[in-house]
């Protein structure tokens, strides 16, 4: 059975203005608002539980399971919005930012509601400084309507949003870098715990959320918290963006419910291989999840369906290669990327990833000796595990996986003296 | 002379104070408004930031100095930052790169003698499905050929007459 796309979150096609207050509104927009100021904050909750819907900045948790976790009590506590979206391979949060942020803005309040929290910060990536602008507009004209501020629509609840720029930094998309940058400091990772959902932002219970999480609130409360559970699969709900890019025919954002069969989005969808070439591999969810081969892909783009297979849904971006692509370049970008990022402060991903890099480099050189492959994989693996945050990991995941999966073109580079192939 | 933030400068952080429960929180804020007056982060601007926030300047430093986009020397007038991660580079990201360095005859993390343009390669820019893709200043500009490119040189360089 083909799964047909839908528009539950990806919707603004043939929706004119909706990045505009009267164009959100005709669209049905703050209906869910409405309708959870009428609602006990528990109630919310429990719909969003059953929501199921699980973390859409990749590492999949429940965001109902999330939001009970905050203790009740009084004083400030935060909302964080993840729109660091830096994960090489993602571009979906910023579609939804530039597209349609009173979505995200109700999804905001709605939160706040639920979980009894106080002010907001969408913590954007630096390089979306325009769209930050356009986005403090939208909170603007929210707020002098009514649904942020004082007693939001006479309610009583008081809550407010207000966007903080990043500078260049990868690992602040990290959640607890993020708060440490929030907080004016360089973005090095905390240790865990405490979690932020008991000590977050300014040292008080806060909640952090994806950007596509909270844009989807709004939907959970309009069709219920079971309906948008049966969307998706068991344990695993709902709707999803996800994208193509790379090698093949029409890249782009695309939205399914959770289930969607990763080699037909590939091959139907997205209508195949550019250049009527066979495809090499596949990087399922942003660089740091393990590469498919052809012959592993035929799985439900689901948390379990990618772990399945070895590799995770990550950011449900996809990066298509296609055959003739050299992979030792692939795994010198993906490798130098990390070690870029690294903040630091754990010996095995500072040395670690350094290490990966200039190794790959060395291959890509042509100067490595066939030694140096085992002594790559003994690296990566000896990263995992041993670090603060989980950068260090996802830097040894791809490496490990490029190395093993298509060890013989490190051998040949090795055996040619550099870069064998002529494409890439 | 003695740095000074401007009138509107002074009032923007006048309001970012109101938007946060504590002082530090407005640094990143505050130094992008300083580099957006002053053009890039000195010694004696971060010091300024510091002064107005209520800060130490070494905290003010360890902290500019750990991003890259605050600026610590001058910049091109343009700065074209071209994305050279896996999904732009299957799209050919690495021609765009020789295309550009070949017209302004400068490489990466260089800038043209005139100041007009600066080159850099830069990390994926979130813009995958529209590869490749690279940003001016602020802009982002998607699905790119190396001819559209030079033609992008050529319009800023009108621009800047
Ligand atoms: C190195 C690193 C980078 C991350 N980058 C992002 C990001 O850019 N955006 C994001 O939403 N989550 C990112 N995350 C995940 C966050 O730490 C966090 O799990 C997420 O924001 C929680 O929101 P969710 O549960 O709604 O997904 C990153 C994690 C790590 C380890
Ligand atoms: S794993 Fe790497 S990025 Fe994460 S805290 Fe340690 S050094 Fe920093
Ligand atoms: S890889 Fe270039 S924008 Fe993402």
């Amino acid at each position: 059975m083909s799964t047909a796309q839908t528009n539950y979150l990806l919707r603004w096609g043939d929706k004119k203005d909706l990045w505009k207050l009267d164009g959100y509104r005709l669209q049905g927009g703050f209906r869910s608002l409405r309708k959870a100021l009428l609602m006990k904050p528990a109630d919310i909750v429990a719909e969003v539980k059953k929501a199921t819907i699980r973390g859409r900045g990749g590492a999949g948790f429940p965001a109902g399971v999330k939001w009970g976790f905050v203790p009740a009590g009084d004083g400030p506590r935060y909302l964080v919005i993840n729109a660091d979206e830096g994960e090489p391979g993602t571009f979906k949060d910023r579609a939804l930012l530039t597209e349609d942020p009173f979505r995200i803005i109700e999804g905001a309040a709605i939160a706040a509601r639920a979980v009894g929290l106080t002010a907001g910060y969408v913590y954007m990536r630096g390089e979306f400084l325009e769209i930050a602008r356009k986005f403090e507009e939208a909170i603007a004209a929210a707020r002098k309507a009514g649904y942020l501020g004082k007693s939001i629509l006479g309610s009583g609840l008081s809550f407010d949003l207000f966007v903080h720029l990043g500078a260049g930094a990868y690992i602040c998309g990290e959640e607890t870098a993020l708060l440490e940058s929030l907080e004016g400091k360089p973005g090095r990772p905390r240790l865990k715990p405490p979690f932020p959902a008991v000590k977050g932002a300014f040292a008080r219970p806060t909640v952090i959320n994806n950007v596509e999480t909270i844009a989807a609130i709004p939907v959970v409360l309009e069709i219920g918290g079971d309906a948008f559970h049966r969307l998706g699969v068991e344990g695993d709900g709902g709707v999803k963006l996800f994208g193509l890019s790379g090698h093949v025919n029409r890249p782009g954002l695309y939205e399914f419910p959770m289930g969607k069969n990763l080699k037909e989005f590939i091959f139907e969808d997205g209508g195949g291989i550019t250049d009527g070439k066979a495809l090499k591999g596949v990087i399922p969810g942003g660089s740091s999840t393990p590469i498919l081969k052809p012959d592993e892909i035929d799985v439900p783009m689901t948390f379990d369906g990618l772990k399945s297979v070895g590799s995770m849904l990550g950011t449900g971006c996809a990066t298509v290669i296609a055959e003739g692509t050299c992979m030792v370049q692939v795994a010198l970008r993906v490798a130098k990327f990390y070690a870029h990022e690294s903040c630091g402060q754990c010996t095995p991903c500072r040395e670690g990833c350094a290490w990966m890099a200039s190794t790959i480099d060395r291959f890509e050189r042509g100067v490595a000796s066939l030694g140096e492959i085992d002594l790559l994989l003994d690296v990566a693996r000896n990263i995992k595990g041993r670090t603060i945050c989980p950068l260090g990991e996802a830097a040894a995941m791809p490496v490990e996986a490029l190395v093993t999966k298509f060890r013989d073109e490190f051998e040949a580079h090795v055996r040619a003296g550099g870069c064998p192939s002529v494409a890439g | 002379m003695q740095l000074e933030f401007s009138a509107d400068n002074e009032a923007r952080l006048g309001r970012l104070l109101a938007e946060y429960p504590d002082r530090q929180a407005c640094l990143l804020p505050a130094l992008y408004i300083a580099q957006e007056q002053f053009g890039y982060l000195t010694h004696e601007v971060m010091e300024l930031v510091a002064e107005r926030i209520g800060m130490p300047p070494g905290e003010v430093l360890s902290t500019a100095t750990f991003y890259t986009m605050f600026r610590k020397r001058p910049t091109g007038k343009y700065h074209i930052q071209v994305c050279g991660n896996v999904s732009c580079f299957l799209r050919g990201s690495d021609r765009l790169m020789t295309a550009l360095s070949k017209t302004l005859g400068i490489g990466d993390g260089e800038t043209t003698e005139d100041g007009l343009f600066t080159l850099s390669a830069v990390q994926c820019l979130a813009a995958c499905g529209t590869a490749p893709a690279l940003q001016v200043n602020d802009t982002y500009y998607e699905e790119m050929t190396p001819e559209k490119v030079v033609e992008l040189v050529g319009r800023l360089r009108e621009e800047a007459k």
